[in-house]
């Protein structure tokens, strides 16, 4: 769904993108599939700078679940960055923007865990669960906060 | 305003430090 403006600017702000063709181009994808074992398509891979794989978004996505997607991606990477403040915004931000999406209760899982790795207390993943409480109670992102409780 | 997507991958990945932005990588099959 990229003619969705939404994506277009966030895309376009956040990332350099590239685009392999497996038609259009069939070496390069073969190249780049191999490398990054992506033989299906559409697939979306979030790489850092140096190449390190954060997200892959397999299949076709409605507008707002892909660009819920793309969110969850960039937040991890700063997740696995070790950028604790920062992961925990972008996470919220995807449950208080698209809250109907896929992708927000596992941001909201992520959310909690955040602040914990930042400061290594509980009460952030404590909290998790009871909001766990109120919405997404049938995700599998609840069932895994459950033991928090 | 579209992706600008480029197609030379190894340069993406050389601008993107440069940039200091990750990089987006498409795998597609739709009709260009």
């Amino acid at each position: 769904m990229w003619p969705d403006e939404r994506i277009v600017r966030f895309v376009n702000e956040h990332f350099l993108p590239a685009r392999v063709h497996v038609k259009e181009d069939p070496q390069a994808f073969k190249q780049y599939s191999e490398r990054y074992n992506a033989p299906w398509t559409p697939t979306i891979l979030e790489l850092d700078a140096n190449g390190v794989e954060h997200h892959r978004i397999e299949g076709f996505l409605p507008a707002d679940e892909l660009l819920a997607q793309l969110m969850l991606g960039r937040a991890r990477m700063a997740f696995q960055q070790k950028q604790w403040a920062e992961a925990e915004r972008r996470f919220r931000e995807i449950v208080e923007r698209l809250p109907n999406t896929d992708a927000a209760a596992e941001a909201l899982y992520w959310a909690g865990v955040a602040p914990y790795k930042a400061t290594g207390d509980p009460a952030s993943l404590q909290e998790t669960a009871r909001a766990f409480g109120q919405r997404y109670r049938d995700s599998t992102w609840a069932k895994k906060a459950s033991v928090w409780r | 305003m579209p992706i600008n997507f480029r197609h030379d991958v190894d340069q993406a990945f050389k601008n993107a430090q440069s940039q200091n932005k990750g990089v987006l990588l498409d795998f597609s099959a739709a009709p260009m």
